[in-house]
């Protein structure tokens, strides 16, 4: 049987005046799926939100629900809701009634509505607050608010604007877990609007990454993080080390490649075909990379003494192999960041975790080291 | 009055929290309410009980030769009110035009409010402009201009004259006629509706608006549901600032009220200017006072409803 698409959107545009804030955007997202666009401020993630919810209407293009076009029907019609940045409950109606408030739209009797709204209150798990005015609430429990009152009266679609933008680190985290059971024990479909990555990742099934109203890839969390196909997506997306070159010759999926300033690296883990000698750009993540303190013969018996396989890089076969200087480094606690200098003048950005006991700092700055990365550790993308 | 009663409660506030430098910034307003509202109006109070003089304004105080002071009380100009319903007739009249200007001024200031708040900016400041624009001239000449347009010859009264004589109607005067001062009342007061009401809708979240519809109510349900409700406080202070001044009014009833157009108002500025009767001018003053207090109370108990929290 063939799975259908929950939600098409189909070359939708929106233009303001001069600026495109969307240029013939298309997604397919299915039912039951934990969806994400993510982007930075100004890439149309928002944008695109409104058209699908109805507040907007696009220039071009298509939205279709279930097959059909929704792209006509307005917001009230459409079987799909929304949460906002601020949550938008209404000030002057408590709790209860602001749950009631889609039910009695819809046209509910009383004894039903009363019995839901029970059953919504219960479900996010603020039944004594009934009576309640919203203002009499803390972030979270609004933001639970606003999620019974989009719930109740089960949309096929729930559309999430920013969430969770407005409350502290802590709870955020903490609702990030409940967002994430709730869309599992409900199923309904959630389409998510971040600039946060590491909530994307952390939330999605699947995220589509934006930027100047263009759709850069859309990926599994995981693979958007290890394969990013963009320059763009690399460094949106956690941070990355990115190394410019052109490609000397490719095998299979192994690809020699000639970084600019470093020489020659093999990278092993390409999907794409690059033809020889075209531009690319070698996508390194800090953890992938492991740093170790200088020794004059590579891989000598000083490892044996050492306290930590950290302390030095001993050179593999399918390693590439560079040393640097320490340019500064940033002590976060359970890992430190190490800004190498490498003897071209590229800053490369390393990460060594702090678990071994005792030992806070590995290297201080000016220390010659050597840092080092296998052959798949490394993602190549077209530059 | 609600000034007094708000500055009481700053005050018992602020003691308790012993924060006495915000006790200080407030008292020159005090001092001034004392002087100029609370003793003049303890000063009517008592007036009211007292005989007129010969001569117009109270009777002189006695002092007998031995130096004992009689004051002559009376309940006398109390029964003159409650003798007969003539004032109570005026004042229900008074009452009529307040609530009648009131409710013009909210069906039309309300759609103006919204639709300035609604506007974008340069076009707000533009048309919140037009609203006070009024307050550039006079009042008495504004008012002197309605008689202009009001007048037998004028042009106002001849086109709609004009109009009749084509269906058959017969011709009307609008001079000294209930509507001119109805018209008068609501042209003068409308600004004092729309600008709390424009406060007040200019603050609305429009986020809720496209939740409300987001959550599937129409357009009129949006209104009822959500703007309405919201926007109490501000119809509640527009019409408080509407009726109270419309209920003491004298100056549109003199001018464009004729013979029959006079209200509570007059009958009082009649006994302290003309008939000089102060004690009983005094009783006319403080029943309008005790209205007009009334009717604040009642106000800010709506007000202070659920919309409040808008």
């Amino acid at each position: 049987m063939e799975i259908l698409d929950l939600l098409e959107i189909v070359d939708v545009s929106r233009r303001f005046d001069a600026f495109l804030a969307l240029d013939r955007v298309s997604l397919q997202i299915e039912a039951g799926e934990f969806f994400t666009l993510l982007g930075p401020s100004g890439c149309g993630k928002t944008t695109l939100l409104r058209l699908i919810a109805g507040f907007d209407q696009a220039d071009g293009g298509d939205i279709l629900l279930d097959g059909k076009s929704i792209i006509a029907t307005p917001p009230e019609y459409r079987p799909l809701h929304t949460i906002f940045q601020n949550y938008a409950l209404f000030p002057h109606m408590t709790v209860a009634e602001n749950i009631a408030f889609p039910l009695r739209m819809a046209g509910c009797a009383k004894k039903e509505i009363q019995s839901r709204v029970g059953e919504a209150l219960e479900n996010v798990r603020l039944p004594d607050k009934a009576g309640k005015y919203p203002d009499s609430l803390s972030g979270g429990q609004k933001q639970r608010i606003a999620i019974a009152r989009a719930l109740v009266n089960r949309p096929r679609l729930l559309l999430l604007d920013e969430p969770l933008s407005a409350l502290d680190a802590k709870l955020s985290e903490q609702m990030q877990l409940e967002l994430i059971n709730l869309q599992k024990d409900i199923g309904i479909t959630f389409i998510y609007v971040t600039h946060d990555q590491s909530e994307a990742l952390a939330l999605s099934h699947r995220i589509a990454v934006m930027d100047h109203g263009r759709i850069a890839q859309v990926d599994a969390p995981s693979r958007l993080y290890g394969y990013p196909n963009s320059r763009f997506v690399a460094d949106f997306i956690g941070k990355c080390n990115v190394l410019a070159g052109h490609v000397r010759e490719q095998q299979g999926d192994c690809v020699t490649v000639e970084l600019d300033g470093l020489g020659p690296v093999h990278v092993c883990r390409s999907e794409t075909n690059f033809g020889v000698g075209s531009r690319c750009a070698l996508t390194l993540r800090p953890e992938k990379i492991r740093i170790g303190r200088f020794s004059s013969i590579p891989g000598a018996s000083d490892t044996m003494t050492s306290m930590s396989v950290a302390d030095t890089v001993s050179p593999l076969g399918d390693e590439s192999h560079f040393t640097g200087y320490v340019h500064d480094l940033l002590y976060l606690g359970d890992v430190t960041v190490y800004n190498v200098t490498l003897s071209n003048g590229i800053l490369l950005e390393t990460l060594l975790a702090n678990s071994a006991s005792g030992r806070t700092n590995f290297f201080e700055v000016g220390d010659r080291v050597e840092v080092a990365w296998s052959c798949d550790a490394g993602h190549l993308v077209l530059d | 009055m609600p000034a007094i009663w708000c500055w009481i409660n700053t005050m018992r506030k602020t003691m308790q929290g012993k924060a006495w430098h915000k006790y200080l910034l407030s008292l020159p307003p005090m001092v001034y309410l004392l002087i100029f509202f609370a003793a003049p109006t303890l000063i009517m109070l008592f007036a009211s009980f007292r005989y007129a003089g010969e001569y117009g304004g109270l009777a002189p105080w006695y002092l007998h030769e031995e130096g004992r002071l009689t004051l002559d009380l009376t309940l006398e100009n109390w029964q003159r009110l409650l003798g007969t319903d003539i004032y109570l007739r005026l004042f229900l009249k008074s009452v009529g035009y307040a609530v009648m200007t009131t409710l013009i001024c909210m069906v039309m200031g309300y759609p103006l409010a919204l639709t300035i708040a609604r506007s974008d900016r340069k076009s707000r400041d533009l048309l919140l402009l037009l609203v006070i624009l009024p307050f550039w001239s006079n009042f008495l000449v504004r008012i002197y201009a309605w008689m202009i347009i009001f007048s037998p010859v004028g042009a106002l009264t001849r086109m709609l004259n004009g109009l009749l004589d084509l269906v058959g109607g017969g011709p009307v005067t609008l001079m000294y006629s209930p509507t001119a001062m109805i018209i008068c009342l609501v042209y003068v007061h409308l600004p004092f509706m729309v600008l709390p009401l424009y406060a007040n809708l200019e603050k609305h979240d429009l986020d809720l608006l496209d939740a409300a519809q987001d959550l599937g109510a129409g357009k009129w349900r949006r209104f009822w549901l959500i703007t309405w409700p919201l926007s109490l406080p501000g119809i509640t202070a527009g019409s408080i600032l509407v009726f109270i001044p419309v209920l003491g009014m004298f100056a549109i009833p003199d001018l464009l009220g004729g013979t029959n157009g006079i209200m509570i108002g007059n009958v009082i500025k009649q006994q302290f200017m003309e008939s000089r009767d102060w004690p009983f001018g005094s009783v006319l003053s403080i029943v309008l006072t005790v209205t007009a207090v009334a009717v604040v109370l009642l106000g800010a108990r709506l007000g202070q409803g659920r919309g409040g929290r808008g």
